[in-house]
């Protein structure tokens, strides 16, 4: 280690390397072209990498022989209010982004759970939505391009700074979700909107049921909400379930909203004042963190209920959030492995995905991000990390360990 | 004439969907771009994805490459075969499989025609959203080869945003499954890498898409201005009002002109510079607010004369210019290049003063009709491909124009796809690592590199990565 330790230093100067608390080599590159010195040098050493944000999200826990932290990658290189577009690098806080994006009656409609500072590396590589994305789709759809290092160390640039772009294979996609298999991301273009004049959040509390039902007549009727959330218990912090509405936009077609909801719903809703809303939707992000596990799966919007409820019955009720019209659920607990492969194999035979967000590197590699494919699949994500990752420097794992 | 390829494809599809003929083939030397020629060896319709996984084993078990096409509208030369190459056409595959109003998801055959899609969608209460100007005849198997645009992208995203599970045959003939019913990447998301490949990564035969509400109420704004810069500014300030139109397009007075002296007459002013469509959508209370807001907005920008409706017949009058344009540019020239490029909005006025002064250098007729608000052009290059000289200069004009949008900050295309006729501009756009990588993704799918060959990247590209790689 000591070795690998002595290497760093030579590429990246002696302010570029640390040591974990655990003594293992950690480079903290401060440019694009230092990172690629480092993957370049893992790659002809054959050092195993694993790569860090703030260690905030997903553990920083690979066994390794050295880390890269994103973290001195923290520059926020352009703002174009006119064309609705940022360029950060990857280890940007995603709340330091947040407050000068306001500064300039700017938003970035990304609210994924985890803390506030959590880097937009870690936001993209994951493809960890919150509950925006019913109104604003997920992570993938704010990422118009990305810059990442593959594992042999080259420099990569997918996709570009407008909204419309066709030119080439969209490998940006690969990159987002792709749980830094494919390459370590430096800097994104995230797509842009103005700050909603009017953001308003409106609760009502009761039974599961009664909520689904409310809900769906809600999606049913087309309401105009940015984030529709069926809330468990413990997610809320309250006795009952809970249904959350959020509203964005101008004021007169917010105002329009919410007077439309409740006239849709049976359900007594209550308007949560901007104080109110924010330490509500603040409580709902920073709720995972109390959990090792993390997870999500996608269903269908007539079968959210039910996938639902296998969740629950399956993990029990934990910290879920179900975005009722996106069909995006979210658990947050501490399951048995078995029972989380249990999950995947019923979600399955409804041809829904699993996904694990978070969860410590021993469960990751025995169950894998992604478990098991679909048939033909694995040979092609196999055949692709080759190509991102020839020396296998990266260690992530997306499949299961035992198939 | 028949050759022993052309007698085993007829074994797999019947004899008389392979055509063989030099009168046959010809008719499949283009597609919807007229700068590009190729004659494939021999075409085949398969009707089934049970026939084209035989098609294809066939033609893997030969090594002969093969181009998959559509209703051939492309607009980038990207569904042209050129001998050896078989032309794979998949207009018969054009059934809607499943059309699920609860689930809002319909499964459908890729030589499924993008029109007929929303109709079939639409006692439902639903449509699918991406609607290309060719939407009543391009297919969605080609929407997704090139991930197409159109108007209402804008709001609503493009085709890779509303596909969530696409079954592919590989170039061997397997079959594999991408994605999910609701969208969710089931493992990395291969759905989004094969969304805009262009034919390379192999054959879409099933394809879910996502359907959304029609939206409850609609208005359609009509403005017109004496500066093609003031409108453009107004879209910028539309924009950056907070309000985000389900489309927003604009029109210059060359297309104007071509229009209202067409068979499509709106009865429209020709002596206005630009002509702007701010299409609202939503509930009635918002769709009323935010009209006000976007009509002062043009009105403060200059806007001559603004109008609006609601009811379908008066917004279809509206649109009626913008959505003949094409029709009425192709009426004014043999030949007409509808180009595609991106900028970003803020510099939407600069590069329409540079494509003016490209025109007035290089003497051609070129107009403008483009989904202005996000920044995605189509200048259109009117010619006689027959007179001397024109077609190199319109092949000049376009090069320029690219180059100018890249030099912006922009991307060479928007929605129509490389093809061929981008290809040469893919080493401006990105570097030789990223081309290289960019082969290296495609031989992951197809590693023989016979799906649509020659597409997309410049070849001699990925020789040299492969030549250093296993060095």
């Amino acid at each position: 280690m000591s070795a690998i330790f002595d290497r760093l230093q030579a590429l990246l100067g002696a302010e570029g390397v640390e040591r974990d608390p655990h003594g293992l080599p950690c480079a903290v590159p401060e440019s694009d072209d230092a990172l690629v010195l480092v993957l370049q040098a893992a790659a002809d050493a054959g050092w195993r990498l694993r790569v860090e944000g703030q260690g905030s999200w997903l553990p920083a826990d690979a066994p390794a022989d050295l880390a890269v932290s994103t973290r001195a990658l923290r520059r926020i290189l352009e703002v174009s209010p006119d064309d609705l577009v940022a360029t950060v690098e990857a280890g940007v806080p995603l709340d330091l982004l947040r407050a000068e994006l306001e500064r300039q009656r700017l938003w970035l409609a990304i609210d994924p759970p985890g803390r506030p500072d959590r880097t937009l590396g870690s936001i993209v590589a994951t493809g960890t939505a919150g509950p925006l994305r019913q109104g604003f789709g997920p992570v993938r759809d704010q990422v118009l391009g990305v810059s990442a290092v593959t594992g042999d160390g080259r420099l990569i640039e997918a996709g570009g700074r407008v909204v419309k772009n066709v030119a080439g294979y969209d490998l940006t996609k690969l990159h987002v979700g792709g749980f830094g298999a494919f390459g370590v991301l430096t800097a994104m273009h995230l797509r842009l909107r103005a700050l909603p004049a009017l953001d308003v959040t409106v609760v009502a509390r009761g039974s599961r049921d009664t909520l689904f039902l409310a809900a769906l007549e809600l999606v049913r009727a087309q309401a105009g909400v940015a984030a529709l959330e069926v809330l468990s218990p413990a997610t809320a912090a309250g006795p009952e379930w809970t249904l959350a509405a959020r509203l964005t936009g101008t004021a007169e077609g917010v105002e329009a909203e919410a007077a439309q909801l409740a006239a849709m719903t049976r359900v007594r809703w209550e308007r949560l004042d901007a104080e109110q809303a924010a330490a509500f939707w603040t409580l709902v992000a920073r709720g995972p963190l109390d959990a090792p596990v993390a997870l999500r799966l996608g269903a269908l919007v007539d079968s959210v209920e039910e996938v639902t409820a296998l969740v629950t019955e399956t993990l029990g009720e934990g910290l879920l959030t179900a975005g009722a019209g996106s069909g995006a659920i979210r658990w947050a607990g501490a399951p048995a492995p078995a029972a989380l492969t249990r999950l995947r194999h019923a979600a399955a035979q409804r041809e829904v995905p699993v996904t694990l967000e978070r969860a410590p590197w021993a469960l990751r590699q025995a169950v894998g991000h992604f478990g098991a494919y679909r048939e033909g699949v694995g040979n092609l994500v196999t055949r692709l990390r080759a190509t991102f990752d020839p020396r296998h420097t990266f260690q992530v794992a997306l499949e299961a360990r035992d198939g | 004439m028949t050759t022993p390829l052309a007698d085993a494809l007829a074994r797999i599809v019947g004899k008389r969907w392979v055509r063989s003929q030099p009168a046959e083939l010809a008719t499949y030397a283009a597609d919807g771009l007229p700068t590009h020629e190729a004659v494939p060896g021999l075409v085949v319709l398969p009707a089934t994805k049970h026939e084209v996984a035989a098609v294809l084993r066939l033609l893997h078990l030969l090594e002969v490459p093969f181009v998959a096409r559509g209703a051939g509208t492309g607009l980038s030369g990207g569904a042209l075969a050129e001998a050896p190459a078989v032309l794979v056409t998949l207009t018969r595959m054009n059934r809607i499989l499943r059309l699920c109003a609860d689930s809002r998801r319909a499964v459908v055959e890729p030589g499924v025609i993008n029109a007929k899609l929303s109709e079939a969608a639409a006692p439902l209460g639903l449509h699918y959203v991406p609607d290309p100007s060719s939407q009543t005849a391009c297919t969605i198997g080609g929407n997704v080869a090139e991930n197409a645009g159109g108007p209402h992208c804008l709001k609503y995203g493009v085709t890779t945003n509303h596909v969530t599970q696409v079954e592919v045959l590989l170039a061997d003939g397997s079959s594999v499954v991408l994605g999910s019913p609701q969208g969710e990447p089931w493992g990395p998301d291969l759905v989004g890498l094969f969304v805009g490949s262009e034919g390379m990564f192999g054959i879409a035969v099933e394809i879910t898409v996502r359907l959304e509400p029609i939206p409850r109420t609609i208005r359609t704004v009509f403005a017109d201005f004496m500066a093609l810069r003031a409108a453009s500014e107004a879209v910028s300030a539309i924009i950056a009002s907070g309000i985000v139109p389900a489309a927003l397009e604009m029109m210059d007075q060359s297309c104007v002109i071509a229009v209202e002296q067409s068979i499509y007459a709106t009865g429209a002013r020709t002596d206005a510079a630009a002509v702007l469509l701010v299409e609202l959508d939503g509930s009635d209370a918002a769709v009323a607010a935010e009209t006000q807001v976007v009509e002062a907005l043009l009105r403060t920008h200059g806007a001559r004369e603004v109008r609006s409706a609601t009811a379908p017949a008066d917004r279809a009058r509206l649109w009626q210019g913008r959505k003949k344009a094409f029709g009425a540019l192709g009426r004014i020239a043999p030949d007409l290049a509808v180009q595609d490029a991106v900028v970003p909005r803020s510099v939407l006025p600069m590069i329409l003063d540079r494509i003016a002064g490209i025109r007035d250098r290089l003497g051609l007729q070129i107009s403008n009709v483009f989904h202005a608000g996000d920044g995605n052009l189509h200048p259109c290059i009117s010619f006689d491909r027959r007179a001397p000289g024109e077609a190199d200069r319109v092949e000049e004009a376009s090069r320029e124009i690219m180059e100018a949008c890249l030099a912006a900050g922009g991307s060479v295309t928007g929605e129509h796809g490389v093809g061929s006729d981008k290809r040469d501009y893919m080493p401006l756009a990105f570097t030789a690592p990223t081309l290289a990588l960019m082969c290296d993704v495609r031989r992951a799918f197809d590693p023989e590199a016979r799906a649509n060959p020659g597409k997309v990247v410049p070849v001699h590209l990925c020789r040299e990565w492969r030549r250093g790689g296993e060095a």
